[in-house]
């Protein structure tokens, strides 16, 4: 990105114009989505409210009572327990797998290409429909996965209907939907690395742990962090996977931020909480998105800066 | 010593492919499953073993385009064909608006230094990782007042967080790897600005708006949260019409599958067609396949 390819064509036409015109392109653009702005102060200031839709006379101003009184609210505490354990998981899991199936498929050969196309299947699935798919797979009647681990003895395995086993169908759902999208930048990196430190290293007989330790994996570290950056935005703010396999049961067992968010507003209709929760998750993305779109920017500009 | 390519010894070569097979299954079995769970009446996908030896049967799929259900409580009414009609037009509409409003502003992003050019660019890429329902609980209120709720306007609007970040952030890229050059002896030669964007630069980032195109319908086709809060059952696409079908179908198994086949044979086709755009199109164009 070179400064000089910016102005030429501009400087032709008059100054003033020229002036106006990326404005007049990208205005546009901007003002359709500021539409959105306007909601999200909404939101801010619901969050200071005492604002229930079932009980319109008695809402009113409370500041940041809303805020405080979630410190010894042991629901809150609770949701921030399960979005940590749920993002936890599912982004480390991923990231060991998607690592490990993007070293498996690392030579480009017709068959790992054909693999590495056939993955990216369940990440093009809708995620709420991957969950219905997983739930007819564990149904406890006739699903094939409830079949298949009676044949290992395993018969009282309830799957998301269990408080003590819906953690993990959901993550289960999750990793199945989001690895390959880890898998597919880390293959794409792998496959952009230089080839002389690893022919090097061959000549000179250098271990394969040492190889992967020393460097591929300090080579591939950008892709890595870019990579778990965006699952972890993604994964803190998961609804439609919880929603449509549970709807955040059974109990509170699956109450992720957005779908405790959601049942307050709808169930509960407690709008002043509801705001105040997504106020919070809002604050905790826009640290991550951050960080985020620094390294974004980084391979980026080592994508399109090379020309 | 082992080679890491796997061309010494048989041994890593054989547990790579054990892995590879493990991989495949894992993550292909879901659909080939529901595929041909799809193909079943009830009583063979009911049956205890499961099993692969049965008679296709295509009246899952008759029953879903005709839209009246064979249940045992009766015939049941269920207009599924219309939520995957919902979901062709929202997407395809959303893509187009998106396309219409981001190409020229990628265009001034990628060739312009403008004063904000950049807080813009970031502003609408920051969209893409705001939590939804921060915005969509107060907007299903304004929604209301505004005569937007349950509207394809409405949610046509909305969608365009998903589609406009992506082509956006997507069509700079190609925009910026295109030498202006071109565009400037063209302007020399007493070309408008309009005949050079339309006549040079847009057909040299064709094939980049083509698969943010493509990458965007994806998106607005899978995307579930928007539909279930702002709209209802009419404007619903195949996300949120699939989750009411299974309420209200109870034990129809078969069917279930079925509609669960049409609400993704669309987006897994589009994907296998446009496979060498989704590294990029995944990473918001920051990374080449």
């Amino acid at each position: 990105m070179s400064d000089t390819t910016h102005s030429t064509p501009a400087a032709v036409s008059g100054p003033r114009s020229a002036r106006l015109l990326p404005y007049l392109l990208s205005l546009p653009a901007l003002l359709v989505c500021v539409g959105i702005l306007v909601p999200f102060v909404t939101a801010a200031y619901y969050s200071l409210q005492r604002y229930k839709l079932s009980m319109p006379q008695r809402r009113g101003f409370i500041w940041f009572d809303q805020y405080w009184n979630f410190f010894n609210d042991a629901d809150f505490w609770h949701t921030v327990y399960v979005s940590m354990l749920y993002t936890v998981s599912t982004v480390g899991v991923e990231l060991l797998l998607g690592l490990g199936i993007a070293l498996l498929l690392r030579e480009r050969s017709k068959v790992n290409n054909a693999a590495s196309v056939a993955l990216l299947l369940p990440l093009m699935t809708a995620p709420a429909i991957a969950a219905l798919m997983w739930k007819l797979m564990t149904n406890p009647g006739f699903g094939v996965l409830s079949w298949v681990i009676s044949l290992f003895g395993v018969t009282d395995f309830k799957w998301a209907s269990a408080p003590s086993s819906a953690m993990f169908t959901v993550v289960l759902v999750d990793v199945w939907v989001y690895t390959p999208f880890i898998m597919i930048l880390l293959l794409a990196g792998l496959r952009s690395l230089p080839t002389q430190p690893f022919e090097a290293a061959k000549l000179d007989g250098v271990p394969a742990h040492f190889v992967f330790f020393r460097i591929t994996l300090p080579m591939l570290m950008p892709y890595m962090v870019t990579a778990t950056l965006f699952r972890l935005l993604d994964s803190i703010q998961q609804f439609d996977i919880v929603y449509a396999m549970t709807q955040g049961g059974p109990g509170d067992s699956l109450l992720l931020f957005q779908v405790s968010a959601y049942l307050d507003f709808f169930q509960y209709t407690n709008v002043g909480r509801s705001a105040a929760l997504m106020m919070i998750l809002w604050a905790i993305t826009y640290a991550l998105s951050n960080v985020f779109i620094k390294q974004w920017l980084k391979l980026r500009e080592r994508t399109h800066g090379a020309h | 010593m082992a080679r890491i390519d796997g061309t010494g010894s048989p041994i890593p070569r054989i547990l790579r492919a054990i892995a590879l097979v493990v991989v495949l299954v894992f993550f292909l079995f879901p659909i080939l499953w529901i595929f041909l769970m799809s193909f079943q009446t009830n009583e063979t996908i009911l049956a205890i073993p499961p099993s692969l030896a049965f008679t296709p049967t295509l009246i899952n799929y008759t029953s879903l385009i005709s839209g009246h259900l064979q249940t045992a409580a009766g015939s049941l009414d269920l207009p599924f064909m219309h939520n995957l009609f919902n979901s062709v037009l929202l997407s395809s509409v959303s893509v187009l608006v998106s396309l219409v409003l981001g190409v020229p502003a990628a265009y001034a992003f990628a060739r312009f230094r403008f004063r904000l050019g950049e807080d813009i660019a970031f502003t609408l890429l920051s969209f893409r990782f705001a939590p939804p329902l921060l915005v969509l609980l107060p907007l299903s209120l304004y929604f209301k007042d505004l005569g937007l709720a349950n509207t394809y306007t409405g949610l046509i609007w909305v969608y365009q967080l998903i589609c406009l970040p992506l082509i956006l952030w997507i069509v700079r890229g190609y925009f910026e790897d295109a030498s202006p050059d071109v565009e400037y002896a063209y302007r020399v030669d007493g070309h408008s600005w309009w005949r050079a964007f339309t006549r040079i630069a847009i057909p040299l980032a064709g094939p980049g708006i083509a698969a943010a195109g493509l990458l965007a319908f994806i998106f607005a086709w899978n995307n579930f949260v928007f539909a279930l809060i702002l709209a209802s059952a009419d404007k619903q696409p195949v996300t949120v019409g699939a989750l009411a079908f299974v309420t209200a179908s109870g034990i129809q198994y078969g069917q279930i599958a079925a509609a669960i086949v049409l609400s993704i044979m669309p987006t897994l086709a589009l994907a296998l067609y446009a496979q060498r755009w989704l590294v990029e199109g995944l990473s918001l164009g920051a990374v080449k396949g």
